[in-house]
């Protein structure tokens, strides 16, 4: 065997051997690095007479280039041997829980979910939200809106009232979001298009009534504005808020003193199961009250009853809210509960809009 | 307001169902509540029984073979001791509700032997309160046949919900009257001839109001001598127990009687027991009446009474005195039909607490023109079921009613409504309701009937054309949009709120919504409490005051949750608040607590990181991110330490816009709070003022300010600085950005040292300085300059020195 020969077996033999990347690259430097052995016998080529290069120039070229072609085989086969080992050191157990996120743990009231619910609906048939105090005066919250003095329905309100100042005034916690009608029309000339969310206060308490509860209302003052068009806009509530393709719904003649004629509003359901389903059964359910605004009212805001006309509705948000969503107990609403929260509530991105559906 | 069909048909001559009837009355304004069409009472029968045998085992017990008309006789087993052969009576087949018993029956084997029915007692029919056997007929009654339609117990009864606007249906005839309009069938005349009588009446009455006020407005009084109060007819008592009255006796009841089938309370004295004559006038300081439900009343001045020469005898229009009243000794009665004060009346019955079915009709307001025919009806029905002579009438101070006229031009009707009724259709449904239209043309003056004291008005006459039309034959027709995209709908206020709800919800935290009062105790704790802020009637000892902060609330939520098992909670509420009672004291607010450890990270243990306790910091975290979610810009937010005496006084801090506006303030909870309120931490919170936020500028246009990206590198440098204990962080970053207010673009906080190593009192406050040049590279030398003014506007501001 020649040298050559010998050396390239040795330098193979070197080359299986090395069993990590850093021993490859000290075989590397051995047989080719400046002064490795392979470099040492290119080294001689230049002190050969040209006949011996001629036979020698290939071989030791031919050396090199298996040599090295050998080194980075290997080369490559311990880097990848290297890498399976780093990665399956650091394999972990992805099954271990993560924190959830803070935005899917967060809750919106229902409350505060239906008020935006609707406020979608009624913007998009062009009523502007107003507001009002909760503290009114008995003008704003019975006098102008035609509850005369004395008068039962006056009584049926449950009124809270707070102690009577100096001049013998007392104040009254609003029983009704009305007065902001009052306000409304005082400030605001025709056309009005309003509705008006807000807490009202009866001194009531069972499962269908809380001394604190949220109404909300809507007024139209035009010159043209009637019974029809009330109807319309409340049929069209209705369909929209409760989501349903239909309803059948049933106006009956009642009474409130701001409103003539009065009005309230049923809608057809079905009550046999656990739930209330709207566009079926044949049940009623009262779901609001509504008229032509009274002219008394209209006269005490300044506007002449001949040449303005309107309407007014208002229902309980937390009502339609437990007849949509299914909550048994007005209570609850009141009570804190985070875990009444965490079933009945919305979550922050759960925004109503009429373009994506008012509910998921 | 009840009544029973058979009643009805008294008034109203008809051919309509039951169903018909009560869904004309909801229709036309009248709503049902609730029917009880007896159906119930339908299995019971008149059966015989044919053979009577003791019971083979039972001393008490018999066994009966009863006829029932349905062919094979049915044996049934009876205890009572007036069962008979040849006996007829009202049997129950097995199956049947017993309402008296409140039982169904079933097939039964009483000691051996089967039953299969009941023989019935008057009281498991709820006839009356018999018991000592079974009921006993005469004996040529068809076997088989209904035994609730012999005995007058199948007579449905309506209840209707009476709106306070309507005292003519306060009476059965005035309900006939609104359907015969509604055209169920023809309303019957039932006019009241005068009852006669020679003699005069023995007793007066007179009014003495003096110079005040008189609260009556006419009085008509009537004897009637030698009556025989015995119990009423059995077709009086089954009206009167069907619609929830008890029975008392004949002079009684028909009082009761025609205060529910024409709306006209009456009132009945026996004449022996008055001294001297009537007198109505006010009440007196001192003078109490022993009334005829039972209670002692004060009267005064502002009520009414009528009086004899003894003292008070009634409360006029409320409740009778006992001290005159009738009974079955009563001989000679006198029979009162007066108009009383509507408000009066409503005063003294809330001012008594007494809710009467006279008070009821008196105050909503009867029938002005039916007081005398009021009297003259009683009379009739005491001289036909009592026997007696009447008197002549006694009417003083009455004033014939006059009536109110309408002008009412007839489009009126479509003018509200939206539908067109042919003006021969409106003046006919006036007319049946028993307006009066007067001549003819687009525009009538229509006379108002005396029991309609609700309608004074144009819109009220569209009502009644309306509901007796047809609200549902009104269709709806769109509300016409105003022809463009609407602008803006919410205000500023509003838009904040809303965001606000969802930023709050979208760090982890459940909304709540909380009553707006609050206890005394409470309201004082966290800064309120004013007088005029406290109720006069709260509903509850604890929710006397209007809420002055929404941290009670928050904390009371907690102290719920807590004792629930969960005490790991983040809650907030977005709401209003009361300063005082002013509508600018109503300020709109969002608070937020945190409690144990729930950060908005996540809560409790986690193999990752396990959660510590909640601190200021949450809270600082939670109120910054409010006023940004309302617009607030944050560095235009100013933190001042210290707050309202609710919190840690060392923990807790305000955030400011200014020297003057308050936006909020934070911090972990003074334990003495938290002792007040029951509740125990860790616990944090925040209350920021989302009305005192400024509302921005609106910019002619959307336009965003270009965007200026600087070419050179930025760059970041640390220092660290040894200062004194008290030195605030903020006073540092402050000093530090304003070294150079346009190459500094951020400083951060990042590390906090205290240790012997630098000396007692001390600290060592690490920031991280982000440098962004706009222009050039930024040299060494120019770095070194700027750190050396970092430094010395550190040292000047906060007495600081670069650690070493």
């Amino acid at each position: 065997m020649s040298d050559l020969e010998q050396l390239e077996q040795s330098i193979l033999a070197d080359i299986v051997a090395a069993d990590n990347e850093q021993a490859i690259e000290g075989v590397r430097v051995a047989a080719l690095g400046k002064k490795g052995s392979v470099s040492e016998k290119l080294k001689t080529l230049g002190r050969m007479t040209p006949e011996e290069r001629t036979v020698m120039g290939p071989a030791i070229n031919g050396l090199k280039q298996r040599v090295g072609e050998a080194i980075a085989q290997r080369k490559a086969e311990l880097h990848d041997i290297a890498i399976n080992e780093r990665l399956a050191r650091e394999t972990l157990d992805v099954t271990l829980p993560v924190r959830q996120s803070p935005i899917e743990r967060g809750r919106i009231h229902p409350i505060s979910q239906v008020m935006d619910e609707i406020t979608a609906i009624f913007s998009d048939m062009g009523f502007s939200i107003a507001e009002g105090a909760d503290i009114e005066t008995d003008y704003y919250n019975f006098t102008a809106l035609n509850f005369p003095e004395g008068h039962p329905a006056r009584e049926m309100h449950d009124t809270f009232f707070f102690n009577p100042d100096e001049n013998g005034v007392r104040k009254l916690l609003r029983t009704h979001t009305s007065p902001v009608q009052i306000h409304t029309m005082e400030k605001q000339s025709p056309p009005i298009r309003i509705v008006i969310p807000g807490k009202t206060y009866r001194c009531d308490s069972d499962a269908t009534h809380s001394p604190m509860f949220h109404q909300i209302e809507g007024l139209v003052i035009d010159k043209t504005a009637n019974v029809a068009n009330l109807k319309w806009v409340l049929q069209e509530f209705c369909k929209a808020f409760f989501e349903v393709p239909s309803l059948n719904m049933r106006f009956r003649p009642s009474y409130f003193p701001f409103t003539e004629p009065s009005l309230e509003l049923d809608i057809q359901c079905d009550r046999s199961g656990k739930e209330v389903r709207f566009g079926q059964g044949d049940d009623w359910m009262e779901i609001l009250g509504c008229g032509m605004v009274n002219p008394n009212v209209l006269r005490n805001v300044g506007l002449d009853p001949d040449e303005y006309q309107g309407f007014a509705w208002g229902l309980g948000i937390d009502r339609i809210a437990m007849l949509k969503y299914g909550m048994p107990d007005l209570r609850a609403f009141f009570d804190a509960d985070v875990r009444w929260m965490k079933h009945y509530g919305f979550r922050p991105l759960d925004m109503p809009t009429l373009f994506a559906g008012l509910s998921n | 307001m009840k009544f029973t069909l058979s009643w009805l048909k008294d008034h109203l001559d008809t051919q309509s169902s039951l169903g018909e009837i009560c869904e004309a009355l909801t229709m036309i304004g009248l709503e049902v509540e609730a029917v009880d069409d007896k159906s119930a009472l339908q299995p019971f029968v008149i059966a015989k029984v044919l053979t009577a045998q003791q019971h083979p085992d039972a001393d008490r017990l018999q066994v009966l073979s009863v006829d029932t008309g349905t062919g094979d006789p049915v044996q049934v087993v009876c205890g009572a001791p007036n069962a008979r052969a040849g006996l007829l009576g009202a049997f129950a087949p097995a199956g049947t509700y017993v309402p008296g018993i409140d039982t169904t029956l079933s097939v039964g084997n009483i000691r051996g032997v089967e039953s299969h029915g009941m023989m019935c007692s008057e009281r498991e029919l709820q006839m009356s309160n018999e018991h000592d056997g079974i009921i006993d007929l005469a004996d040529d009654l068809e076997i088989g046949s209904s035994f609730a339609a012999y005995a007058g117990l199948d007579d449905p009864v309506i209840e209707i919900g009476l709106t306070p606007n309507r005292p003519d249906c306060t009476g059965v005839h005035g309900i006939a009257r609104d359907l015969a309009a509604y055209g169920l069938g023809t309303l019957k005349d039932n006019a009241i001839a005068p009852a006669g009588g020679t003699e005069p009446c023995p007793i007066n009455v007179s009014l003495d109001f003096g110079d005040t006020q008189p609260l009556c407005n006419g009085f008509a009084l009537r004897m009637v001598r030698n009556v025989e109060n015995r119990p009423s007819p059995l077709w009086m008592q089954q009206r009167l127990t069907a619609i929830g009255l008890r029975p008392i006796s004949a002079l009684v009841d028909i009082t009761n009687y025609v205060t529910f089938d024409r709306g006209r309370p009456l009132h009945v004295f026996d004449a022996d027991k008055v001294v001297g004559n009537l007198v109505v006038r006010r009440g007196r300081a001192g003078e109490t009446v022993e009334a005829l439900d039972g209670g002692t009343y004060e009267v005064n001045a502002d009520i009414c009474v009528i009086a004899d020469d003894s003292g008070v005898e009634s409360i006029a229009g409320i409740v009778g005195g006992t001290q005159t009243g009738c009974d079955e000794n009563t001989t000679n009665v006198l029979i009162e039909s007066a108009l009383w004060d509507a408000s009066n009346i409503a005063r003294t019955g809330r001012d008594l607490g007494v809710i009467t079915d006279a008070r009821y009709r008196f105050e909503r307001g009867v029938d002005p023109a039916f007081m005398v025919d009021g009297m003259e009806l009683a009379t009739h029905l005491v001289t036909d079921l009592c026997g007696g002579v009447p008197s002549q009438p006694i009417v003083t101070d009455y004033v014939v009613p006059t009536r109110k006229t309408v002008s009412f031009p007839l489009s009126e009707v479509s003018r509200l409504t939206g539908i067109e009724v042919p003006f021969d259709v409106c003046l006919k449904i006036l007319h049946k309701l028993g307006f009066e239209p007067q001549g003819a043309g687009d525009i009538v003056d229509v006379l108002v009937p005396t029991w309609r004291p609700d309608v004074d008005g144009k819109a009220d006459l569209v009502e009644e054309v309306m509901r007796i039309y047809g609200v549902n034959r009104i269709d709806p027709q769109p509300l016409v949009r105003n022809g463009h995209i609407s602008e803006r709908i919410l205000t500023p206020l509003q838009t904040r709120t809303r965001t606000v709800r969802r930023a709050l919800a979208a760090r982890g935290m459940v909304e709540v919504v909380n009553w707006s009062f609050v206890s005394a105790a409470q309201a004082a704790l966290f800064g309120g409490g004013q007088d005029v802020l406290k109720l006069a009637n709260p509903i509850a000892i604890e929710m006397s005051d209007m809420r002055p902060s929404l941290l009670p609330g928050l904390l009371t939520g907690a102290l719920h949750n807590v004792n629930r098992g969960h005490g790991d909670l983040e809650l907030f509420e977005v709401s209003d608040i009361y300063q005082d009672d002013s509508y600018q004291g109503q300020r709109r607010v969002a608070a937020g607590i945190r409690r144990g450890t729930a950060k908005m990270q996540g809560h409790g243990r986690h193999w990752h990181t396990t959660s510590s306790s909640v601190d200021v910091f949450d809270a600082k975290a939670d109120a910054l991110a409010a006023l940004e979610a309302c617009g607030m810009p944050v560095d235009r937010m100013q933190i001042e330490p210290g707050g309202p005496d609710w919190y840690h006084p060392g923990r807790c801090g305000q955030i400011k816009l200014g020297p003057r506006i308050l936006l909020g303030t934070f911090g972990e909870f003074h334990p003495k709070t938290l002792d007040s309120m029951g509740v125990s931490g860790p616990l944090c919170g925040f209350e920021i003022f989302i009305d005192a936020v400024p509302e921005a500028k609106r910019k002619p246009t959307r336009t965003k300010p270009p965007l200026e990206i600087s070419s050179f590198q930025a760059l970041k440098r640390d220092f660290a600085f040894v200062v004194e204990d008290n030195v605030r962080a903020g006073e540092i970053v402050k000093a530090v950005s304003a070294a150079d207010k346009k190459l500094i673009v951020d400083v951060n906080v990042f590390d906090l040292f205290a240790g012997a190593s630098l000396g007692e009192g001390k600290k060592s406050v690490a920031v991280e300085v982000d440098i962004q040049p706009t222009d050039r590279t930024l040299t060494d030398a120019d770095l070194e300059a700027l750190a050396a003014k970092i430094i010395a506007n550190v040292a000047a501001k906060t007495g600081g020195v670069l650690r070493g």
